[in-house]
C-alpha cells in the first residue's frame, strides 16, 4: 500500500525541497520504491537538488493534462534505482494544475511506488493546497524561529481542513521536522528551543536536522544530503527520520552544543 | 391519659374561579331560540362548564327569572350563580347571586396564542483541538471552550465566555454580541488581543506580570481587567 506524503511548511526557504530530496533518497536507500514529485510549478527546484535538471523532458503538468504518459515523465535517479523524480514545469504557473489532473497522477503513482513524496510550494494558495490534497500524511517543516512556526501552525490548520482525508472525516497524520536547528544559538536563547516549537505546534516530532554546511554543499552539487555525505550529521538525522516514517523506533537525539576549549576555560573560571 | 378535645377548625379561604358568563338579550324567547340554534351547531358546548347568568341591564321579575333558569336547565346549562339581578329576587330554587364578577378572557374561548418563539438556548461549543493560525471560530450563541491552544494569528469570537485549556496566543473576543458579563479564561496568557463586549486590550497594553500565566479577563467600568491565577 503506497503512502502519499506531502512535505510542506507555509513559509519559504525553510528546507522543504532539501528535505523532500533527503527523505526520498533515505527511503530509497532503505530499499523502498520512491517517487518525489515537484509541485512548485513555475519555480521548480527539486530537479536541481536531485541533480536531474539536464534530463527533464516531460513534467507533472504534461502528465496531469494527458499530454505525456507517467513513464515518459518520470526520471530515474542515476545513483539509486528505486528513486524517481516527477519534475514540475518551469514555464507554467500553478493555475495550470487541476484537481482532477493531480488526482489522476497521484492515483497512478500510488500503483507503482511505496512512497510518493509531494514537495509543496511555499504559501497557502492553490499550489500548496493541491500538493497536500491527496496526501495520507504530512511532514511539516519548521525552523526554530517564530515566523516559521506560526506559518507551520497555519499549514497544519489547512491540512486538517482542505485535504481529502480531512474532508472525509479521517485524521491526517502530521509529523514535525525541525530543520536548521542550531544548538549553540538555541542554548543562548536566540532561537526557539525544541520544547517551545513542540508546545506551539503540538504534533509529533519526526526529527531534528542540525544546521550544517553539508546541506548547502549537497544542494550545490545536485545530490540529496543523505547520498552526498551519509556520515554527516544532517544526513544521519534525515536517515533516522526516514526510519521513523517506516515505523522504526529510533531514539531522538536533540543536537547539543559540543563544548569547545573556550567554553571549558570559561566554565572552569565560573566554577 | 389526657384526652384532647377534638376541636377541628373549619377553614375558609377566599378563592376565585373562572366561569362563563351568559348574557341573555331581550326578547328572551328569541334569545333562547338563538341558544338552541347554537347548541345545534355545537352540541355539548355548555356541558360541565361553570356558567354564570349575567342579567345586567335586564328588568325581570321573580317569575320570568325562575322560568329562564328552568329553560336553561332544560338545555343542560348548569348555573353556578346569577349576576346583575336585583338582590330582592334571590330565593329558594335559584342559584346564589354573585357580585364580584370580573371580566377575564375565558381560557377555552380565548384564541390559542401562537407559541412564542423560544429564546435560543445558549449552547456551549467545545473544540477538542488546537485552534491553528489563520483559523477563526465564531460562535454567537454561547460559551466556547477550547481544549488546546489558540495559535498566534488565530481568533475565537464568542457570544458568551471563552475558556482555553492551553495557551492563548491569538485573539479572544468574548461577549462579542453585546454581553459585558462574558469573561475569558486561559491556562497561559500570551495573547495578541483580548476583547469583551467590544472593549479590547492589545498585547502591548497587557503587563508582563500577567504574561505566560493562567489568567482571567473580565469587564469592569468599561475596562478590560486581568487577574492571574497563580
Amino acid at each position: 500500500m503506497a503512502e502519499v506524503m506531502v512535505v510542506t511548511s507555509g513559509k519559504g526557504g525553510v528546507g522543504k525541497t532539501t528535505s523532500t530530496a533527503a527523505l526520498g533518497a533515505a527511503l530509497a536507500q532503505a530499499g523502498q520504491n520512491v517517487a518525489v514529485v515537484d509541485f512548485d510549478v513555475g519555480l521548480r527546484n527539486l530537479d536541481l537538488v536531485m541533480g536531474a535538471e539536464r534530463r527533464v523532458v516531460y513534467d507533472l503538468i504534461n502528465v496531469a493534462n494527458g499530454e505525456a504518459r507517467l513513464s515518459q515523465a518520470l526520471i530515474r535517479d542515476r545513483r539509486i534505482d528505486t528513486l524517481h523524480l516527477l519534475p514540475a514545469s518551469q514555464t507554467r504557473d500553478k493555475d495550470a494544475l487541476t484537481e482532477e489532473g493531480v488526482k489522476r497522477v497521484i492515483d497512478e503513482l500510488r500503483e507503482r511506488f511505496d512512497w510518493v513524496i509531494c514537495d509543496s510550494p511555499a504559501g497557502i494558495e492553490r499550489g500548496a493546497q493541491l500538493a497536500m490534497r491527496y496526501a495520507d500524511l504530512a511532514v511539516v517543516i519548521a525552523n526554530p524561529e517564530v515566523s516559521s512556526v506560526r506559518d507551520s501552525d497555519r499549514i497544519i490548520g489547512l491540512l486538517d481542513a482542505k485535504t481529502m482525508r480531512a474532508e472525509n472525516g479521517e485524521t491526517m497524520e502530521k509529523h514535525l521536522l525541525l530543520t536548521r536547528y542550531d544548538a549553540q544559538r538555541a542554548g543562548r536563547g536566540e532561537m526557539l528551543s525544541v520544547e517551545d516549537v513542540l508546545e506551539i505546534l503540538s504534533i509529533p516530532l519526526l526529527g531534528i536536522i542540525p544546521e550544517s554546511e553539508e546541506v548547502l554543499r549537497a544542494s550545490n552539487v545536485g545530490s540529496p544530503v543523505t547520498l552526498n555525505n551519509a556520515q554527516s550529521a544532517p544526513a544521519r538525522a534525515y536517515m533516522d527520520a526516514a526510519k521513523r516514517l517506516c515505523g522504526e523506533d529510533v531514539p531522538m537525539i536533540i543536537p547539543s552544543h559540543k563544548k569547545g576549549l573556550l567554553d571549558r576555560l570559561f566554565a572552569r573560571r565560573a566554577a | 391519659m389526657i384526652q384532647t378535645r377534638p376541636t377541628r377548625a373549619i377553614r375558609f379561604r377566599g378563592r376565585s374561579f373562572q366561569a362563563l358568563a351568559l348574557c341573555p338579550e331581550a326578547p328572551l324567547d328569541a334569545w333562547l331560540q338563538e341558544v338552541d340554534a347554537w347548541l345545534e351547531r355545537s352540541p355539548g358546548f355548555f356541558g360541565g362548564k361553570p356558567v354564570v347568568l349575567d342579567l345586567t341591564g335586564h328588568d325581570c321579575d321573580a317569575t320570568s327569572l325562575s322560568e329562564l333558569v328552568q329553560a336553561l336547565a332544560a338545555r343542560d346549562v348548569r348555573l353556578l350563580g346569577i349576576e346583575g339581578a336585583d338582590a330582592s329576587l334571590a330565593g329558594a330554587g335559584l342559584p346564589p347571586f354573585l357580585t364580584t364578577g370580573k371580566a377575564t378572557p375565558f381560557p377555552e374561548m380565548a384564541p390559542v396564542p401562537a407559541p412564542a418563539p423560544e429564546p435560543p438556548v445558549a449552547q456551549g461549543l467545545i473544540i477538542e483541538a488546537p485552534v491553528r493560525s489563520g483559523q477563526s471560530i465564531v460562535h454567537p450563541d454561547g460559551d466556547v471552550t477550547i481544549i488546546g491552544s489558540i495559535g498566534s494569528g488565530a481568533e475565537v469570537i464568542a457570544g458568551g465566555s471563552i475558556h482555553v485549556y492551553g495557551a492563548l496566543r491569538g485573539r479572544a473576543l468574548a461577549g462579542a454580541y453585546g454581553n459585558s458579563r462574558a469573561r475569558i479564561f486561559c491556562s497561559k496568557l500570551e495573547c495578541e488581543l483580548l476583547a469583551i463586549d467590544g472593549l479590547y486590550k492589545v498585547a502591548d497594553e497587557i503587563g508582563a506580570e500577567w504574561r505566560k500565566k493562567p489568567a482571567m479577563a473580565w469587564l469592569e467600568n468599561d475596562t478590560v481587567k486581568i487577574k492571574s491565577f497563580d
